[in-house]
């Protein structure tokens, strides 16, 4: 197909006729988005991104869990373009990141790098998965996953006690190691290396196909089932984040998912975002804004899940 | 930030971490960097264009290796200029992997030796093949 036809006008999609329906404010920005110029979307596009960045950023969640459903639901995007700029801020994100954080040190390499054939294996999988299954079905997931981070994010994240015989998978792997604390370097062992390997597959099988980090999956493997103390749990998920984005993201970049002119306002906007909400965490009252974050990823659970059944996606 | 690496010889992890994290901060830039001037030449010229990202056509085929991107985004290619920056963002951790690789060979570490070459692995199949 010739390059220009990508911009040509479109007619712009009927608005639903008649009655409330969930998706009646979309379609009615989709009349807004589908004559806008490809200047005036990449603006609104990286303010989106930009806030999408902060509150992931500032909950914990990730800037990906939102990109998605805001660029699907709002802006009216094909969810394989949306996954695809997704997977490019998620990477942007980590290594943004972990920029920051490796100067503190808590990062353990070899649990990351372990966990890392799990999590590459499962992006692998999943990006070709994403390939087979339809648009709609890839909806359906997405809102049930988004759900369960919603969820996720209001457990109380207890700190399991750090001593205790560890994992002989552990020990043959030398996985043990210290973390600084308020009275030195605290030593710590590793659990359950199994569990947390199958779980972080299932995180890979979930970010390859969905274009998130799985923050959430890595952390219940890495905090509930391995035990690991917070400081090491997030940054080494934070690391492994970067990598598993980057092993599916080979895959859509030759599938034709990854489209420069749409990634690249979503990628400067959730890095921007999630510096900006990294600055601010301190100061920030989190739990209230947790609050509202997961009220609006209940609704845009709700919507995604209603659009895919209908297809509409 | 200590000396480099290849001048001290010394490959503890805290040296391969400082090193990491400047690596990570440049690449980050770096890229951000490329995919700023590629937007914005791209904008410059097609800004005004209607944006219809609603229907999945797929890229061209320009905008799916890494061998045409480079090779567009020499020629000063908009969206190949934006594309390679992408690119550059996909490398920083992969990056971080090959030279975690290459501490571990330093520090005759074979079980992560193993371990890390088969995720670089995983990870250059996904770049250089994978759904091709």
């Amino acid at each position: 197909m010739p390059r220009q036809d990508r911009y040509a006008l479109v007619p712009p999609p009927v608005a639903a006729a008649g009655g409330w329906s969930p998706d009646q404010l979309s379609y009615a920005f989709h009349d807004i988005v589908s004559s806008m110029s490809v200047l005036a979307m990449t603006g609104l596009v990286a303010i989106g991104s930009f806030a999408a960045g902060m509150l992931g950023a500032l909950t914990g969640l990730g800037g990906g869990m939102i990109i998605v459903p805001m660029l699907t639901l709002v802006f009216g995007v094909d969810i394989r373009y949306a996954i695809g700029a997704s997977l490019i801020s998620v990477i942007a994100t980590s290594s943004g990141a972990a920029a920051a954080y490796v100067r503190e040190g808590y990062t353990n390499i070899r649990i990351g790098m372990f966990l890392e054939v799990a999590t590459t294996l499962g992006a692998l999988g999943g990006a070709y998965i994403a390939g087979l299954i339809s648009t709609s079905a890839i909806a359906v997931i997405f809102s049930l996953v988004l759900a369960y981070s919603a969820y996720r994010s209001f457990q109380p994240r207890e700190e399991h006690s750090i001593d205790g015989p560890p994992d002989k998978w552990a020990t043959r792997l030398r996985m043990d190691g210290t973390y600084p604390t308020a009275e030195g370097m605290q030593p710590y062992t590793v659990h359950a290396v199994p569990t947390g390997f199958s779980l972080m597959f299932l995180a890979g099988i979930l970010s390859g196909l969905l274009g998130i980090g799985s923050g959430a999956v890595k952390v219940l493997a890495m905090d509930q089932a391995m035990r690991l103390p917070f400081k090491v749990s997030t940054t080494t998920s934070n690391f492994m984040i970067g990598v598993t984005a980057a092993a599916s993201a080979g895959v859509y970049l030759h599938r034709g998912y990854i489209d420069p002119v749409l990634a690249f306002p979503v990628m400067l906007g959730v890095l921007a975002g999630a510096l900006t909400g990294a600055r601010v965490l301190a100061g920030a009252k989190v739990r209230a804004l947790r609050t509202i974050f997961t009220v609006v990823i209940v609704f845009l659970a709700v919507e995604m899940a209603y659009k895919g059944l209908r297809g509409g996606i | 930030m200590s000396e480099p690496l290849w001048r001290t010889g010394r490959w503890s992890d805290e040296h391969v971490e400082l090193f990491v994290g400047n690596l990570l901060r440049w690449g980050v830039i770096i890229a951000a960097a490329v995919t700023v001037v590629g937007g914005a030449l791209f904008l410059s010229l097609h800004g005004g264009r209607i944006a219809d990202y609603h229907v999945f056509h797929g890229q061209p085929d320009a905008l799916k290796s890494v061998s045409d991107v480079v090779a567009n985004a020499l020629r000063f290619q908009p969206e190949a200029v934006i594309q390679l920056g992408l690119l550059l963002l996909i490398a920083t951790p992969i990056a971080r992997v090959a030279l975690s690789l290459l501490a571990f060979v330093k520090q005759h570490d074979r079980t992560y030796i193993v371990v890390t070459a088969i995720v670089l692995g995983l990870l250059l199949y996904s770049l250089t093949g994978a759904g091709a």
